[in-house]
Protein backbone atom coordinates (compact mmCIF):
# COMPACT_ATOMS: atom_id res chain seq x y z
CA UNK A 1 0.00 0.00 0.00
CA UNK A 2 1.30 3.40 -0.90
CA UNK A 3 2.12 5.99 2.25
CA UNK A 4 0.07 8.98 2.46
CA UNK A 5 1.03 12.08 0.56
CA UNK A 6 0.99 13.88 3.73
CA UNK A 7 2.61 17.51 2.55
CA UNK A 8 -0.44 17.51 -0.35
CA UNK A 9 -2.86 16.80 2.44
CA UNK A 10 -1.30 18.99 4.59
CA UNK A 11 -1.48 21.69 1.46
CA UNK A 12 -5.45 21.31 1.78
CA UNK A 13 -5.69 22.68 5.04
CA UNK A 14 -5.68 26.14 5.85
CA UNK A 15 -5.24 26.29 9.73
CA UNK A 16 -2.24 24.58 9.42
CA UNK A 17 -0.05 26.77 8.10
CA UNK A 18 -0.44 29.55 10.59
CA UNK A 19 2.03 29.97 13.28
CA UNK A 20 1.41 29.36 17.24
CA UNK A 21 3.18 31.64 19.65
CA UNK A 22 6.58 32.96 18.78
CA UNK A 23 6.25 32.75 15.38
CA UNK A 24 7.08 28.24 15.79
CA UNK A 25 5.03 25.55 13.24
CA UNK A 26 2.22 24.18 13.84
CA UNK A 27 2.00 20.85 15.18
CA UNK A 28 -1.80 19.82 15.54
CA UNK A 29 -1.82 16.80 17.75
CA UNK A 30 -4.76 16.76 18.93
CA UNK A 31 -7.62 15.52 16.11
CA UNK A 32 -9.07 13.37 19.50
CA UNK A 33 -10.42 16.39 20.84
CA UNK A 34 -11.49 17.89 17.28
CA UNK A 35 -9.97 17.71 13.75
CA UNK A 36 -8.70 20.14 11.64
CA UNK A 37 -10.70 20.65 8.00
CA UNK A 38 -10.30 20.99 4.16
CA UNK A 39 -10.83 23.57 2.35
CA UNK A 40 -12.76 20.88 0.17
CA UNK A 41 -15.32 20.65 3.76
CA UNK A 42 -15.19 24.40 4.20
CA UNK A 43 -16.24 25.29 0.71
CA UNK A 44 -19.18 22.82 0.82
CA UNK A 45 -20.26 24.73 3.17
CA UNK A 46 -19.78 27.91 2.38
CA UNK A 47 -21.46 27.00 -1.24
CA UNK A 48 -24.59 25.62 0.67
CA UNK A 49 -25.37 29.12 2.22
CA UNK A 50 -24.04 31.14 -1.00
CA UNK A 51 -26.37 29.19 -3.79
CA UNK A 52 -28.84 26.90 -1.98
CA UNK A 53 -29.32 28.11 1.57
CA UNK A 54 -33.41 27.38 2.70
CA UNK A 55 -34.82 25.47 5.67
CA UNK A 56 -35.00 21.75 4.68
CA UNK A 57 -38.46 19.95 4.32
CA UNK A 58 -40.09 22.94 4.17
CA UNK A 59 -41.67 24.91 1.43
CA UNK A 60 -42.13 24.39 -2.47
CA UNK A 61 -40.10 27.04 -3.87
CA UNK A 62 -37.15 25.80 -5.96
CA UNK A 63 -34.39 27.13 -3.09
CA UNK A 64 -35.93 24.73 -0.52
CA UNK A 65 -36.33 21.70 -3.16
CA UNK A 66 -32.63 22.56 -3.87
CA UNK A 67 -31.79 22.59 0.10
CA UNK A 68 -33.63 19.50 0.87
CA UNK A 69 -32.16 17.35 -2.01
CA UNK A 70 -28.78 18.57 -1.07
CA UNK A 71 -29.71 17.33 2.73
CA UNK A 72 -30.96 14.00 1.78
CA UNK A 73 -28.07 13.42 -1.00
CA UNK A 74 -25.90 14.47 2.34
CA UNK A 75 -27.25 11.40 4.39
CA UNK A 76 -26.78 9.17 1.78
CA UNK A 77 -23.87 9.43 1.05
CA UNK A 78 -22.77 9.61 4.62
CA UNK A 79 -24.94 6.72 4.95
CA UNK A 80 -22.80 4.32 2.38
CA UNK A 81 -19.87 5.45 4.23
CA UNK A 82 -20.29 3.16 7.04
CA UNK A 83 -22.59 0.44 4.78
CA UNK A 84 -25.72 1.49 5.83
CA UNK A 85 -29.12 2.55 4.01
CA UNK A 86 -30.76 5.78 3.92
CA UNK A 87 -32.93 5.58 6.23
CA UNK A 88 -30.89 4.66 9.28
CA UNK A 89 -28.97 7.23 9.41
CA UNK A 90 -30.28 10.04 12.42
CA UNK A 91 -28.68 13.55 12.32
CA UNK A 92 -28.05 14.87 15.43
CA UNK A 93 -25.65 17.62 17.14
CA UNK A 94 -23.07 15.89 17.86
CA UNK A 95 -22.02 11.74 19.75
CA UNK A 96 -23.11 12.96 22.92
CA UNK A 97 -26.41 13.90 21.67
CA UNK A 98 -26.77 10.57 19.44
CA UNK A 99 -26.17 8.47 22.91
CA UNK A 100 -28.58 10.57 25.01
CA UNK A 101 -31.07 10.57 22.18
CA UNK A 102 -30.98 6.20 22.62
CA UNK A 103 -30.61 6.39 26.69
CA UNK A 104 -33.96 9.11 26.17
CA UNK A 105 -35.55 6.24 24.13
CA UNK A 106 -35.72 3.89 27.55
CA UNK A 107 -36.35 6.79 29.43
CA UNK A 108 -39.25 7.90 27.51
CA UNK A 109 -40.80 4.51 26.59
CA UNK A 110 -40.11 3.45 30.79
CA UNK A 111 -42.21 6.83 31.38
CA UNK A 112 -44.85 6.15 28.85
CA UNK A 113 -45.80 3.04 29.46
CA UNK A 114 -46.05 3.54 33.42
CA UNK A 115 -48.67 6.39 32.36
CA UNK A 116 -50.18 3.84 29.92
CA UNK A 117 -49.57 6.29 26.96
CA UNK A 118 -49.54 5.39 23.43
CA UNK A 119 -45.88 4.38 22.42
CA UNK A 120 -44.69 2.77 18.76
CA UNK A 121 -45.03 -0.79 18.14
CA UNK A 122 -41.65 -2.63 19.25
CA UNK A 123 -41.09 -0.39 22.06
CA UNK A 124 -41.22 -3.01 24.60
CA UNK A 125 -37.47 -3.43 23.99
CA UNK A 126 -36.85 0.12 25.66
CA UNK A 127 -39.25 -0.38 28.96
CA UNK A 128 -37.02 -1.02 31.79
CA UNK A 129 -38.34 -3.13 34.78
CA UNK A 130 -37.03 -3.06 38.42
CA UNK A 131 -34.16 -5.46 38.43
CA UNK A 132 -33.05 -4.61 34.93
CA UNK A 133 -29.55 -3.90 34.39
CA UNK A 134 -27.35 -1.74 31.94
CA UNK A 135 -23.98 -2.18 30.73
CA UNK A 136 -20.86 0.25 30.72
CA UNK A 137 -17.27 -0.66 30.65
CA UNK A 138 -14.67 1.66 33.06
CA UNK A 139 -13.04 3.56 29.61
CA UNK A 140 -15.82 5.18 28.50
CA UNK A 141 -15.95 8.42 27.36
CA UNK A 142 -18.06 10.74 29.95
CA UNK A 143 -20.90 10.83 27.02
CA UNK A 144 -20.86 6.95 27.18
CA UNK A 145 -21.17 7.09 30.98
CA UNK A 146 -23.25 9.79 32.49
CA UNK A 147 -26.59 9.44 30.32
CA UNK A 148 -26.49 5.61 31.98
CA UNK A 149 -25.86 6.99 35.01
CA UNK A 150 -28.95 9.21 34.74
CA UNK A 151 -30.94 6.35 33.49
CA UNK A 152 -30.34 4.18 35.94
CA UNK A 153 -30.75 6.74 38.52
CA UNK A 154 -34.46 8.13 36.75
CA UNK A 155 -35.46 4.30 36.59
CA UNK A 156 -33.98 2.54 39.19
CA UNK A 157 -32.29 0.07 37.49
CA UNK A 158 -28.51 -0.82 37.74
CA UNK A 159 -25.73 -0.06 35.86
CA UNK A 160 -22.88 -2.13 35.92
CA UNK A 161 -19.65 -2.11 33.90
CA UNK A 162 -16.46 -4.21 32.76
CA UNK A 163 -13.40 -3.27 34.14
CA UNK A 164 -9.89 -3.03 32.96
CA UNK A 165 -6.86 -4.93 32.80
CA UNK A 166 -3.42 -3.16 33.59
CA UNK A 167 -2.51 -2.99 30.29
CA UNK A 168 -5.15 -0.78 29.23
CA UNK A 169 -7.59 -3.74 27.79
CA UNK A 170 -10.95 -4.75 28.63
CA UNK A 171 -11.14 -7.08 31.10
CA UNK A 172 -13.58 -9.91 29.95
CA UNK A 173 -12.76 -12.80 32.72
CA UNK A 174 -16.00 -12.51 34.46
CA UNK A 175 -18.47 -11.38 31.04
CA UNK A 176 -21.04 -13.73 31.42
CA UNK A 177 -21.38 -12.66 34.82
CA UNK A 178 -21.93 -9.23 33.69
CA UNK A 179 -24.16 -10.06 30.32
CA UNK A 180 -26.64 -11.90 31.60
CA UNK A 181 -30.22 -11.88 31.04
CA UNK A 182 -30.96 -8.93 33.18
CA UNK A 183 -28.50 -7.06 30.92
CA UNK A 184 -30.68 -4.57 28.69
CA UNK A 185 -28.49 -2.73 26.77
CA UNK A 186 -24.54 -2.52 26.48
CA UNK A 187 -22.86 0.57 25.63
CA UNK A 188 -19.30 0.74 24.81
CA UNK A 189 -16.48 2.28 23.37
CA UNK A 190 -14.82 1.12 19.30
CA UNK A 191 -11.74 2.75 20.08
CA UNK A 192 -10.74 4.91 23.48
CA UNK A 193 -10.06 8.28 23.46
CA UNK A 194 -7.40 8.14 25.70
CA UNK A 195 -6.11 4.67 25.92
CA UNK A 196 -6.43 4.33 22.41
CA UNK A 197 -7.42 0.89 22.86
CA UNK A 198 -9.40 -0.92 20.05
CA UNK A 199 -12.00 -3.56 21.67
CA UNK A 200 -13.18 -6.57 19.85
CA UNK A 201 -16.76 -6.36 19.26
CA UNK A 202 -17.47 -9.57 18.61
CA UNK A 203 -16.85 -11.31 21.97
CA UNK A 204 -19.50 -8.30 23.24
CA UNK A 205 -22.23 -8.70 20.32
CA UNK A 206 -22.05 -12.88 20.79
CA UNK A 207 -22.72 -12.71 24.35
CA UNK A 208 -25.74 -9.62 24.14
CA UNK A 209 -27.25 -11.25 21.56
CA UNK A 210 -27.43 -14.42 23.77
CA UNK A 211 -30.01 -12.73 26.78
CA UNK A 212 -31.29 -10.49 23.50
CA UNK A 213 -29.57 -7.48 24.95
CA UNK A 214 -29.21 -4.26 22.30
CA UNK A 215 -25.53 -3.16 21.79
CA UNK A 216 -24.59 0.55 21.29
CA UNK A 217 -20.97 1.36 19.71
CA UNK A 218 -19.58 4.59 20.44
CA UNK A 219 -17.68 5.08 17.05
CA UNK A 220 -16.63 8.89 18.06
CA UNK A 221 -12.65 7.38 17.66
CA UNK A 222 -13.05 4.75 15.12
CA UNK A 223 -15.48 5.77 12.34
CA UNK A 224 -12.65 8.92 11.23
CA UNK A 225 -9.74 6.52 11.02
CA UNK A 226 -10.59 3.18 10.50
CA UNK A 227 -13.34 1.33 7.92
CA UNK A 228 -16.38 1.04 10.01
CA UNK A 229 -19.15 -0.94 8.25
CA UNK A 230 -22.38 -1.97 10.01
CA UNK A 231 -22.25 -5.60 8.20
CA UNK A 232 -19.82 -6.59 9.66
CA UNK A 233 -20.28 -5.20 13.40
CA UNK A 234 -23.44 -6.53 14.03
CA UNK A 235 -24.58 -4.32 16.77
CA UNK A 236 -27.65 -1.86 17.17
CA UNK A 237 -26.90 1.44 17.00
CA UNK A 238 -23.36 3.32 16.25
CA UNK A 239 -22.99 7.12 17.34
CA UNK A 240 -20.01 9.52 15.65
CA UNK A 241 -19.44 13.34 15.77
CA UNK A 242 -18.97 14.98 12.37
CA UNK A 243 -16.42 17.01 13.89
CA UNK A 244 -13.64 14.63 14.58
CA UNK A 245 -13.41 13.44 11.08
CA UNK A 246 -12.58 16.69 9.03
CA UNK A 247 -16.58 17.46 9.15
CA UNK A 248 -18.19 20.69 10.54
CA UNK A 249 -18.88 21.11 14.05
CA UNK A 250 -22.46 20.92 15.38
CA UNK A 251 -23.31 17.84 13.48
CA UNK A 252 -22.90 13.81 14.54
CA UNK A 253 -25.03 10.39 13.50
CA UNK A 254 -26.71 8.24 14.84
CA UNK A 255 -26.90 4.65 13.00
CA UNK A 256 -29.59 1.90 13.63
CA UNK A 257 -31.46 -0.32 11.81
CA UNK A 258 -34.46 1.52 10.41
CA UNK A 259 -36.90 -1.18 12.02
CA UNK A 260 -35.79 -0.65 15.72
CA UNK A 261 -35.45 3.61 14.84
CA UNK A 262 -39.37 3.29 14.00
CA UNK A 263 -39.67 1.21 17.79
CA UNK A 264 -38.39 4.11 19.92
CA UNK A 265 -40.26 7.12 21.11
CA UNK A 266 -39.03 10.27 19.75
CA UNK A 267 -36.15 12.77 22.15
CA UNK A 268 -36.43 16.36 21.27
CA UNK A 269 -39.48 17.16 19.98
CA UNK A 270 -41.01 20.16 17.83
CA UNK A 271 -41.18 20.99 14.42
CA UNK A 272 -40.62 18.32 11.91
CA UNK A 273 -40.60 15.02 13.81
CA UNK A 274 -44.55 15.12 13.99
CA UNK A 275 -47.47 13.53 11.46
CA UNK A 276 -50.18 15.20 13.01
CA UNK A 277 -50.47 17.45 15.82
CA UNK A 278 -53.80 18.85 17.72
CA UNK A 279 -53.97 20.55 20.93
CA UNK A 280 -55.07 17.48 21.83
CA UNK A 281 -52.21 15.06 21.36
CA UNK A 282 -49.63 14.74 17.93
CA UNK A 283 -48.67 12.06 16.50
CA UNK A 284 -44.71 11.37 15.36
CA UNK A 285 -43.62 11.04 11.77
CA UNK A 286 -41.22 7.67 10.93
CA UNK A 287 -37.51 7.72 11.54
CA UNK A 288 -35.28 9.18 10.88
CA UNK A 289 -37.18 12.45 10.62
CA UNK A 290 -39.04 11.46 14.20
CA UNK A 291 -35.76 12.03 15.60
CA UNK A 292 -34.60 15.23 13.95
CA UNK A 293 -36.72 17.92 15.10
CA UNK A 294 -36.67 22.06 14.40
CA UNK A 295 -35.20 23.21 11.35
CA UNK A 296 -32.07 20.65 9.87
CA UNK A 297 -29.02 21.91 9.81
CA UNK A 298 -28.70 21.24 6.38
CA UNK A 299 -24.65 23.28 5.92
CA UNK A 300 -23.45 21.05 8.60
CA UNK A 301 -24.66 17.99 6.70
CA UNK A 302 -23.31 18.91 3.62
CA UNK A 303 -19.98 20.14 5.22
CA UNK A 304 -20.33 16.27 6.37
CA UNK A 305 -20.50 14.94 3.21
CA UNK A 306 -18.12 16.68 1.68
CA UNK A 307 -15.30 14.69 4.41
CA UNK A 308 -16.75 11.44 3.78
CA UNK A 309 -15.72 12.15 -0.34
CA UNK A 310 -12.50 13.86 1.27
CA UNK A 311 -11.37 10.59 3.19
CA UNK A 312 -13.09 8.03 0.66
CA UNK A 313 -11.18 9.60 -2.09
CA UNK A 314 -7.95 8.35 0.24
CA UNK A 315 -9.46 5.19 1.35
CA UNK A 316 -9.97 4.38 5.38
CA UNK A 317 -7.77 1.65 5.04
CA UNK A 318 -5.06 3.61 4.37
CA UNK A 319 -5.87 6.21 6.80
CA UNK A 320 -5.88 3.39 9.30
CA UNK A 321 -2.34 1.83 8.24
CA UNK A 322 -0.99 5.92 8.35
CA UNK A 323 -1.67 6.41 11.84
CA UNK A 324 -0.97 2.79 12.86
CA UNK A 325 2.21 3.74 11.39
CA UNK A 326 2.20 6.93 13.56
CA UNK A 327 1.41 4.96 16.86
CA UNK A 328 4.36 2.32 16.13
CA UNK A 329 6.83 5.39 16.11
CA UNK A 330 4.96 7.05 19.00
CA UNK A 331 5.09 4.13 21.26
CA UNK A 332 8.71 3.14 20.34
CA UNK A 333 10.00 7.02 20.98
CA UNK A 334 7.93 7.81 24.35
CA UNK A 335 8.63 4.94 25.38
CA UNK A 336 13.00 5.30 24.86
CA UNK A 337 12.08 8.66 27.36
CA UNK A 338 13.18 8.09 30.79
CA UNK A 339 10.59 8.90 33.37
CA UNK A 340 7.85 8.72 30.53
CA UNK A 341 5.23 6.28 31.06
CA UNK A 342 2.63 5.50 28.49
CA UNK A 343 -1.12 5.17 29.93
CA UNK A 344 -2.51 2.53 27.56
CA UNK A 345 -1.67 -0.22 25.77
CA UNK A 346 2.23 -0.57 24.76
CA UNK A 347 1.80 -2.51 21.78
CA UNK A 348 0.25 -1.53 18.33
CA UNK A 349 -1.78 -4.53 17.84
CA UNK A 350 -5.71 -3.45 17.99
CA UNK A 351 -4.43 0.30 18.98
CA UNK A 352 -5.42 3.14 17.79
CA UNK A 353 -3.22 6.80 17.69
CA UNK A 354 -4.57 8.13 21.17
CA UNK A 355 -1.13 8.21 22.94
CA UNK A 356 -1.88 9.18 26.66
CA UNK A 357 1.60 9.45 28.72
CA UNK A 358 2.53 10.97 32.57
CA UNK A 359 6.03 12.35 32.79
CA UNK A 360 7.90 12.23 36.57
CA UNK A 361 7.96 14.66 38.25
CA UNK A 362 6.04 16.93 36.09
CA UNK A 363 2.22 17.67 36.48
CA UNK A 364 0.50 17.08 32.73
CA UNK A 365 -0.54 20.41 32.72
CA UNK A 366 3.08 21.85 32.77
CA UNK A 367 4.17 19.43 29.86
CA UNK A 368 1.25 20.35 27.70
CA UNK A 369 2.36 24.16 28.27
CA UNK A 370 6.10 23.42 27.43
CA UNK A 371 4.76 21.56 24.12
CA UNK A 372 2.57 24.35 23.46
CA UNK A 373 5.41 26.86 23.53
CA UNK A 374 7.14 24.66 21.16
CA UNK A 375 3.84 24.91 18.69
CA UNK A 376 2.71 21.63 19.43
CA UNK A 377 -1.03 21.09 20.67
CA UNK A 378 -1.58 18.18 22.78
CA UNK A 379 -4.37 18.13 25.08
CA UNK A 380 -4.12 17.19 29.25
CA UNK A 381 -6.09 16.64 31.95
CA UNK A 382 -8.96 13.84 32.17
CA UNK A 383 -10.10 13.98 28.52
CA UNK A 384 -13.57 13.81 29.19
CA UNK A 385 -12.56 10.02 31.12
CA UNK A 386 -12.03 10.62 34.87
CA UNK A 387 -12.63 6.75 36.15
CA UNK A 388 -9.99 5.88 33.25
CA UNK A 389 -7.30 8.15 35.09
CA UNK A 390 -8.65 6.91 38.57
CA UNK A 391 -8.04 3.05 37.16
CA UNK A 392 -4.43 3.55 36.41
CA UNK A 393 -4.05 6.07 39.61
CA UNK A 394 -2.65 9.16 37.52
CA UNK A 395 -4.12 12.25 38.49
CA UNK A 396 -4.29 13.28 34.46
CA UNK A 397 -2.51 12.28 31.86
CA UNK A 398 -1.38 14.28 28.42
CA UNK A 399 -2.68 13.14 25.32
CA UNK A 400 -1.46 13.44 21.60
CA UNK A 401 -3.50 11.98 18.79
CA UNK A 402 -2.10 12.00 15.13
CA UNK A 403 -4.36 11.97 11.94
CA UNK A 404 -3.68 12.11 8.22
CA UNK A 405 -2.54 15.42 8.13
CA UNK A 406 0.71 14.17 10.73
CA UNK A 407 3.55 12.40 9.75
CA UNK A 408 7.21 11.13 11.41
CA UNK A 409 8.58 14.47 11.73
CA UNK A 410 5.28 15.37 13.96
CA UNK A 411 6.32 12.34 16.22
CA UNK A 412 9.79 13.05 16.12
CA UNK A 413 8.64 16.89 17.06
CA UNK A 414 6.73 15.29 20.03
CA UNK A 415 9.20 13.49 21.45
CA UNK A 416 11.93 15.92 21.66
CA UNK A 417 9.26 18.78 22.85
CA UNK A 418 9.14 16.24 26.16
CA UNK A 419 12.46 16.30 26.82
CA UNK A 420 12.43 19.86 26.54
CA UNK A 421 9.87 19.73 29.16
CA UNK A 422 11.66 17.40 31.57
CA UNK A 423 14.82 19.88 30.81
CA UNK A 424 12.66 23.22 31.28
CA UNK A 425 11.34 22.06 35.03
CA UNK A 426 15.09 20.12 35.84
CA UNK A 427 13.85 16.96 35.96
CA UNK A 428 15.37 15.00 33.30
CA UNK B 1 10.40 34.89 27.12
CA UNK B 2 6.63 34.44 28.40
CA UNK B 3 7.03 30.94 29.39
CA UNK B 4 10.15 31.74 31.60
CA UNK B 5 8.12 35.16 32.87
CA UNK B 6 5.00 32.44 34.07
CA UNK B 7 7.63 29.94 35.42
CA UNK B 8 9.50 32.14 37.28
CA UNK B 9 11.89 30.58 39.99
CA UNK B 10 9.67 31.94 43.00
CA UNK B 11 7.19 29.47 41.49
CA UNK B 12 9.05 26.68 40.69
CA UNK B 13 10.87 26.89 44.52
CA UNK B 14 7.12 26.70 45.94
CA UNK B 15 6.10 24.05 43.53
CA UNK B 16 9.02 22.16 44.55
CA UNK B 17 9.12 22.84 48.43
CA UNK B 18 5.48 23.93 49.17
CA UNK B 19 4.07 25.47 52.41
CA UNK B 20 1.41 24.66 54.82
CA UNK B 21 0.09 21.28 53.78
CA UNK B 22 -1.50 18.84 55.60
CA UNK B 23 -5.07 18.47 56.70
CA UNK B 24 -6.64 18.52 60.78
CA UNK B 25 -9.54 16.44 62.33
CA UNK B 26 -11.09 19.58 63.64
CA UNK B 27 -11.50 22.20 61.15
CA UNK B 28 -14.39 24.73 60.99
CA UNK B 29 -14.99 24.38 57.49
CA UNK B 30 -13.46 22.18 54.49
CA UNK B 31 -14.04 22.87 50.61
CA UNK B 32 -13.05 20.60 47.96
CA UNK B 33 -12.19 22.80 44.86
CA UNK B 34 -11.48 21.00 41.55
CA UNK B 35 -10.56 22.38 37.99
CA UNK B 36 -12.26 19.75 35.82
CA UNK B 37 -10.57 21.17 32.56
CA UNK B 38 -6.95 19.61 33.51
CA UNK B 39 -7.42 17.85 36.74
CA UNK B 40 -6.20 20.30 39.65
CA UNK B 41 -7.76 19.69 43.29
CA UNK B 42 -7.76 20.92 46.56
CA UNK B 43 -9.12 20.35 49.31
CA UNK B 44 -8.68 23.62 52.03
CA UNK B 45 -9.55 23.60 55.73
CA UNK B 46 -9.65 26.83 57.89
CA UNK B 47 -9.70 27.06 61.87
CA UNK B 48 -10.90 29.54 63.21
CA UNK B 49 -8.10 31.23 66.04
CA UNK B 50 -10.13 31.32 69.30
CA UNK B 51 -10.61 35.10 70.70
CA UNK B 52 -9.99 36.46 67.26
CA UNK B 53 -11.21 37.00 63.76
CA UNK B 54 -8.78 35.15 62.11
CA UNK B 55 -8.57 31.66 60.52
CA UNK B 56 -5.19 29.39 60.27
CA UNK B 57 -5.06 27.33 56.36
CA UNK B 58 -4.40 23.72 56.08
CA UNK B 59 -4.87 21.97 52.54
CA UNK B 60 -3.97 18.89 50.53
CA UNK B 61 -3.68 19.23 46.79
CA UNK B 62 -2.60 17.45 43.52
CA UNK B 63 -2.23 19.48 39.98
CA UNK B 64 0.23 21.49 38.23
CA UNK B 65 2.82 23.90 39.35
CA UNK B 66 0.86 26.78 38.89
CA UNK B 67 -1.76 25.61 41.32
CA UNK B 68 0.54 24.10 43.54
CA UNK B 69 2.34 26.93 43.91
CA UNK B 70 -0.34 29.46 44.31
CA UNK B 71 -1.47 27.08 47.45
CA UNK B 72 1.53 27.30 49.04
CA UNK B 73 1.73 31.66 48.36
CA UNK B 74 -1.72 31.51 49.38
CA UNK B 75 -0.48 30.09 53.15
CA UNK B 76 2.53 32.68 52.96
CA UNK B 77 0.06 35.16 52.78
CA UNK B 78 -3.40 34.63 54.43
CA UNK B 79 -2.66 31.67 56.89
CA UNK B 80 -3.38 33.70 60.14
CA UNK B 81 -5.62 36.63 58.52
CA UNK B 82 -9.34 37.74 58.95
CA UNK B 83 -11.33 37.21 56.03
CA UNK B 84 -11.20 41.42 56.10
CA UNK B 85 -7.09 41.45 56.02
CA UNK B 86 -7.68 38.49 53.40
CA UNK B 87 -10.52 39.06 50.75
CA UNK B 88 -8.66 42.34 49.15
CA UNK B 89 -5.79 39.77 48.68
CA UNK B 90 -8.15 37.59 46.76
CA UNK B 91 -9.66 40.52 44.80
CA UNK B 92 -6.34 41.95 43.72
CA UNK B 93 -5.27 38.25 43.09
CA UNK B 94 -8.15 37.96 40.59
CA UNK B 95 -7.56 42.00 39.15
CA UNK B 96 -4.57 40.94 38.42
CA UNK B 97 -5.10 37.50 36.29
CA UNK B 98 -7.07 39.30 34.25
CA UNK B 99 -4.35 42.34 34.02
CA UNK B 100 -7.03 44.49 35.53
CA UNK B 101 -4.30 46.25 38.60
CA UNK B 102 -0.52 46.06 38.64
CA UNK B 103 0.63 43.26 41.23
CA UNK B 104 0.90 44.56 44.65
CA UNK B 105 3.89 43.45 46.70
CA UNK B 106 1.81 43.94 50.38
CA UNK B 107 -1.39 42.34 49.12
CA UNK B 108 -0.05 38.89 47.63
CA UNK B 109 4.02 38.91 48.65
CA UNK B 110 5.45 35.92 46.36
CA UNK B 111 2.15 35.96 44.46
CA UNK B 112 2.92 38.81 41.89
CA UNK B 113 5.04 36.18 40.89
CA UNK B 114 2.04 34.84 39.60
CA UNK B 115 1.71 37.66 36.95
CA UNK B 116 3.41 35.61 34.16
CA UNK B 117 -0.40 33.85 34.23
CA UNK B 118 -2.08 36.41 33.03
CA UNK B 119 -0.75 35.50 29.26
CA UNK B 120 -1.77 32.12 29.43
CA UNK B 121 -5.98 32.54 30.16
CA UNK B 122 -5.59 28.35 30.01
CA UNK B 123 -4.18 28.62 33.04
CA UNK B 124 -5.92 31.48 35.36
CA UNK B 125 -7.69 28.73 36.84
CA UNK B 126 -5.21 27.30 38.33
CA UNK B 127 -3.56 30.32 39.70
CA UNK B 128 -6.84 31.09 41.51
CA UNK B 129 -7.93 27.62 42.56
CA UNK B 130 -7.05 27.67 46.12
CA UNK B 131 -7.50 31.42 46.63
CA UNK B 132 -11.42 30.69 45.51
CA UNK B 133 -11.25 27.82 47.99
CA UNK B 134 -10.08 29.59 50.84
CA UNK B 135 -12.72 32.64 50.30
CA UNK B 136 -15.59 29.67 50.13
CA UNK B 137 -14.18 28.20 53.09
CA UNK B 138 -14.02 31.07 55.19
CA UNK B 139 -17.51 31.88 54.31
CA UNK B 140 -18.72 28.68 55.56
CA UNK B 141 -17.00 28.98 58.59
CA UNK B 142 -18.00 32.13 59.19
CA UNK B 143 -21.72 31.11 58.03
CA UNK B 144 -21.79 28.21 60.63
CA UNK B 145 -20.57 30.68 63.77
CA UNK B 146 -23.39 33.08 62.54
CA UNK B 147 -21.44 36.22 62.00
Amino acid sequence: MSDLDVAAIKADFPILSRTIRDGKKLVYLDSGATSQKPRQVLDAEREFYEKHNAAVHRGAHQLAEEATDAYETARKKIATFIGAKVNEIVFTKNATEAINLVSYAFLNATLKAQNKKPLPEGSEQFVLHPGDELLVTEMEHHANLIPWQELADKTGVKLRWIGLTDSGRLDLSNLDSLITNKTRIVSLTHQSNLLGTINDIDVITKAAKKVNALVLLDACQSVPHMKVDVGTLNVDFITWSGHKMLGPLGIGCLWSRNELLNAMPPFITGGSMIETVSMEGSTFASAPQRFEAGVPMAAQAIGLAAAVDYLSAIGMDKVAAHEHKLTQLALELLGKIPGVRIIGPLDSANRGSAISFVVDGLHPHDVGQVLDEQGIAVRVGHHCAWPVCKRYQVPATTRATFYIYNDESDVEALAAGIIKAQEFFGVK
Amino acid sequence: MKLENMYQEIILDHYKRPHGKGLIEDSDAQVHHVNPTCGDEITLQVKHVPGTDKFTIHYDNQGCSISQASASILFDQLDGKSFAEGEPAVEHMVAMMQRAEEPDEDLLGDGIALVGVAAYPARVKCALLSWMAWKDAVIQAQGKEGK
